[in-house]
């Protein structure tokens, strides 16, 4: 584990957010969040269902408009940093019947070098097949995306972001639905981009693995209930106030202080 | 194939086809976004436009009109997001209630406008007259390589081939934008791509082609044409540079097979008079998709 | 001269043609409703381009059979016949192909409509010299309306009102939640079908009057409108049926005071006008309101976080944040707080702070739910309650 590593300051954070309140509606369903990334290591987002973990990522990345709040990507404003960031949401906003393959697909990922006009070349390609090598799904290059099971699919929108060569790694649930190989396959990508000096940000749902795969925690219920380094925030105390009663004593104790 | 078919027949057929084609092209994308129903949506709302543009200027002339037309595809697309936005309206409802309504606006604006003087009513609206459109100072296939006669060739055609070259040239340049934004929004948003300009772009470009084409062969085909050759090439294969291929092939067929039987169907059955080109051109298409749809190797999912 | 139309004073073809055109309005506003809940409107379009063919045919055969071929039932009868073959290519198309029902509603509307103006000109060519009148379909035509067509226009329309209010729990079922209403032992397809079939009948009555390019606007626009002004399935049928039959009413009235005002379009602008009004003013999902409380909401967000900053002795960051804290006397333009700040964002912090506590509380966490950051405790917990929230707090300082 990598806990020596030194606090990043907000203004050189990955992600960096403040005072962020988020409504739908007139209910404010993220309220008031700081929350301040720390650079090279792995943050789990953890709280109950719809306490707004997607609303705080989609709201850092400006998908969804907040109601106040500022947010800061390496010091600078979200739109001079989104190059840098890679996001894979809960459920791609995918049309499943849209005409491409999968290769199409991960390619998509270098919109930034193509442009407009630019023409794929052979080392794109390259790169778009080490990406789909990298979370094991390159015998799937020439389906069609839609005949993938969930956890395929899934993998194929992480090599996506693997080839936008980001910085900052924001994904949501990425081991929901998903099975155990699977999951494995995408957890040693994360460590390896980890290695690599990157950041990666996960919201995340199952308390018993929080310790094995991440460095951080970021607590959440509608406001920030926790933030820190696992050893520090990940602790029953936090985790029940988190979760309010929803789960029971004994479980918690058991999740949060590891076997 | 001889003179009489230069002088008859070879303009309204390349005008078909490039008006068939022109609107087949971006409808690839309006169908794979769900928003097929969009050329309908523009192909109402062109009579408001041509008939405010005919009001303005006082004539009836081509550019205006298509201007006049443009500007209410694009007046009708804002008022749907707005209401569909604003008042949590669904997208289909939302364009039922604007284009019938803009339809109607139309309507009346012409009956209370004095139009009798000129040729501007509804059923040249939605039928056109393909079939006028002929070459009169042609004489034979010679007549392609003189300039006196290329001049006389009806404005129409220039207007839709110059409509057709625009219309592929701005989807070739958005090509990598279009289908990313078709695909996957929410990705193509957090790679900075304008997604919403893009989608009105799209549909400035489907309002560029149907105007023109409904100038020339009536909002009929104009729809048929934005979802017909489309759709059925949708159902032949499950790649989007084959699916654009496939619909210009379908397009262009449904165009000449439509002519031609609209022309010379009715003679071979024992009649005397040509029917509708523009409702046959729509006719045949729809043969094809329900061709495809039975026999297209990927009409199901 | 329109109070004389609307009290129905200037002559007998005017009346006629406005009580046609209120039921007419009345039977689409409330059956169009069903095809609306089921975010399905445009298959009504569908329909109505799909009679087309029909019309045509059946003109042909009346014609071939030696008759005036203008008869309106039998004109009825070809439509419908058409408009159901095209429901059912929609229908074929969305379920066997993977075609969306946009697509299949498109390309049947443009393909039966092409085919349909290939019939009219074929028509036109046999009746040479005798004006046929089809094209009056198109857009409809209430001159020379005769009895025996409005008696049967308000007939067909209140005939399927009546059906449609019959079939209502089901049909609304089936909008609502078509999963449970399928545990229920409803069969979708069935109300889909039975939904369409009443709308197809709605379609073909109203030809004569608005047209089959306008009806569509009859189904969908009252139905569209009555939503701003209820959350209640049963009561949105009937606003919808009220405002698409004062929409035939008065724009039946309007279209009579004048040449050069269409009936079709006149009813259509008219429920277009109506439906505006309710989109801008409607209180509860109408624009403005839900502008003024989303600008309510914005502020109470803004002035809780300028409080809790104060409170804090935290930086406020944003503009409107400041400007909102000192127009409400909380804070000077130096940027320090007034004592009225002082008590508020003192309370605000205090509350705050109890929210914390019953957060661990044992048997209080259950509320923390309630917890939005604008909800305050006092209005959730009970003196004693909160009294016991406060003993906690002060035995085991550090949690705030
Ligand atoms: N588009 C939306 N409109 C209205 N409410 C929403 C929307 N998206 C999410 N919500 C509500 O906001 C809350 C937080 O949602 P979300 O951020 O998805 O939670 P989480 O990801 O933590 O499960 C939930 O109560 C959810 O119902
Ligand atoms: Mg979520």
């Amino acid at each position: 584990m990598t806990l020596a590593l030194p606090r990043t300051a907000p203004d050189q954070s990955p992600l960096a957010i403040r005072g962020l309140t988020v409504s739908y509606g007139e209910q404010p369903v993220v309220f008031s969040i700081d929350m301040t990334v720390q650079d090279g290591a792995m943050t789990a987002i953890i709280g109950p269902n719809g306490a707004g973990k997607s609303t705080l990522l989609k709201a850092a990345l400006n998908i969804v408009k907040p109601l106040s709040g500022r947010i800061t990507v390496y010091g600078q404003p979200l739109a001079q940093q989104a190059h840098r960031i890679a996001y894979v949401p809960q459920r791609a906003s995918v049309d499943w019947d849209f005409p491409t393959e999968v290769l199409d697909v991960v390619l998509m990922g270098l919109y930034r070098d193509l442009g407009l006009l630019g023409r794929v070349r052979a080392h794109h390609i390259r790169q778009a097949r080490d990406c789909l090598a990298r979370v094991g799904m390159e015998d799937f290059a020439d389906r069609q995306i839609g005949q993938l099971s969930g956890g395929q699919q899934q993998r194929v929108f992480l090599a996506r972001a693997l080839a936008q060569k980001a910085d900052l790694y924001l994904l949501d649930e990425p081991f929901a639905g998903v099975d155990a190989a699977t999951e494995s396959a995408i957890i040693d990508v994360l460590k390896s981009l980890r290695a690599e000096g990157k950041t990666v940000v996960a919201v995340h749902h199952d308390l018993s693995t929080v310790r094995a795969y991440f460095d951080n925690v970021f607590l959440i219920n509608r406001r920030k209930m926790g933030e820190g380094p696992i050893a520090a925030a990940f602790t029953p105390e936090t985790v029940q106030a988190t979760y309010g009663g929803r789960l029971a004593d004994g479980q918690i104790s058991q999740l949060t202080m590891g076997a | 194939m001889g003179d009489e078919f230069v002088i008859l027949s070879l303009a309204p057929l390349l005008i078909g086809i490039c008006a068939a084609v022109a609107c087949a092209l971006p409808g690839n994308f309006l169908l794979l976004r769900r928003q097929a129903l969009i050329g309908d949506a523009i192909s109402h709302v062109v009579l408001p436009g041509i008939v405010v543009a005919f009001l303005v200027t006082g004539r009836i002339a081509a550019w205006p009109m298509m201007l006049g037309a443009a500007c209410a595809a694009l007046v009708a697309v804002l008022l749907i997001e707005t209401i569909r936005r604003l008042g949590r309206v669904d997208a289909g409802t939302a364009m039922g209630v604007i284009f019938t309504s803009m339809f109607a606006a139309g309507v009346l604006l012409l009956e209370q406008s004095d139009t009798s003087s000129v040729h501007l009513d509804v059923e040249h609206a939605l039928y056109g007259n393909l079939e006028s459109l002929i070459w009169l100072d042609a004489t034979g296939w010679s007549s392609l390589l003189d300039p006196r006669a290329l001049a006389g060739l009806p404005p129409e055609l220039p207007r839709m081939a110059l409509t057709l070259l625009a219309v592929s040239v701005a989807i070739r340049i958005f090509w990598r934008p279009l289908k990313l934004a078709t695909f996957d929004e929410g990705f193509a948003r957090t790679l900075g791509i304008p997604v919403q300009v893009l989608s009105l772009g799209l549909v400035v470009t489907a309002a560029i082609a149907a105007v023109a084409a409904f100038d020339a062969v009536g909002s009929i085909i104009v729809i048929a044409m934005f979802i017909c050759p489309p759709a059925a090439a949708r159902m032949m294969t499950n790649r989007l540079s084959a699916q654009i291929c496939w619909s210009v092939a379908f397009a262009t067929l449904s165009a000449i097979l439509g002519y031609v039987l609209a022309g010379y169907g009715p003679l071979w059955l024992g009649g005397t008079d040509a029917v509708s080109a523009a409702g046959m051109i729509a006719t045949v298409s729809g043969l094809i998709l329900a061709g495809v749809a039975v026999i297209g190797p990927h009409r199901t999912a | 001269m329109l109070l004389d139309a609307l009290l129905l004073q200037i002559g007998y073809n005017a009346t006629l043609v406005t009580l046609g055109s209120a039921a007419l309005g009345l039977a689409a506003g409330a059956t169009g409703t069903f095809l609306f809940l089921r975010k399905r409107s445009l298959v009504a379009d569908a329909v109505s381009h799909a009679t087309l063919p029909g019309l045509a045919l059946a003109f042909m055969l009346m014609v071939a059979l030696g008759g005036d071929g203008r008869n309106l039932a039998g004109l009825m009868a070809g439509s419908a016949l058409s408009a159901w073959i095209g429901l059912l290519s929609v229908s074929w198309l969305t379920r066997r192909t993977r075609l969306a029902e946009d697509a299949a509603i498109g390309a049947v509307l443009s393909v039966f409509f092409g085919f349909g103006i290939v019939l009219l000109t074929v028509v036109q060519t046999l009746s040479a010299g005798r004006q046929a009148g089809l094209e009056s379909f198109l857009l409809g035509s209430t001159a020379g309306m005769l009895f025996s067509d409005a008696i049967l226009i308000a007939a067909g329309g209140l005939l399927v009102l009546a059906s449609a209010l019959a079939l209502r729990r089901p049909l609304l079922m089936v909008a609502f939640d078509p999963g449970f209403a399928e545990t229920q032992g409803i069969d979708i397809h069935r109300m889909d079908l039975a939904i369409m079939t009443l709308v197809m009948a709605i379609t073909v009555v109203g030809l004569k009057v608005v047209g089959l390019i306008l009806i569509v606007a009859l189904l969908i626009i009252p139905a569209a409108t009555a939503r701003f002004w209820s959350n209640r399935a049963d009561r949105v049928v009937l606003l919808a049926g009220l405002f698409g039959g004062l929409s035939g009413y008065i724009g039946a009235a309007i279209s009579a005071t004048a040449p050069g005002l269409p009936t079709g379009p006149i009813i259509v602008l008219t429920g277009f006008a109506v439906f505006t009004a309710s989109l801008l003013l409607a209180p509860g999902r109408g624009v403005l309101s839900a502008a003024l409380r989303h600008r309510s909401h914005q502020r109470q967000v803004h002035l809780r976080q300028g409080l809790l900053a104060l409170a804090q002795d935290q930086p406020v960051y944003e503009a409107l944040t400041r400007r909102l804290l000192r127009r409400n006397g909380l804070q000077r333009a130096d940027g320090v707080p007034t004592s009225e700040g002082h008590s508020r964002a003192a309370a605000a912090l205090r509350d705050e702070t109890r929210w914390q506590a019953l957060r661990s509380s044992a048997h209080l966490s259950e509320l923390s739910a309630r917890d939005d950051g604008l909800t305050l405790i006092l209005d959730v917990l009970t003196p004693d309650q909160i009294a016991e929230l406060d003993r906690r707090i002060a035995t085991a300082p550090g949690t705030a």
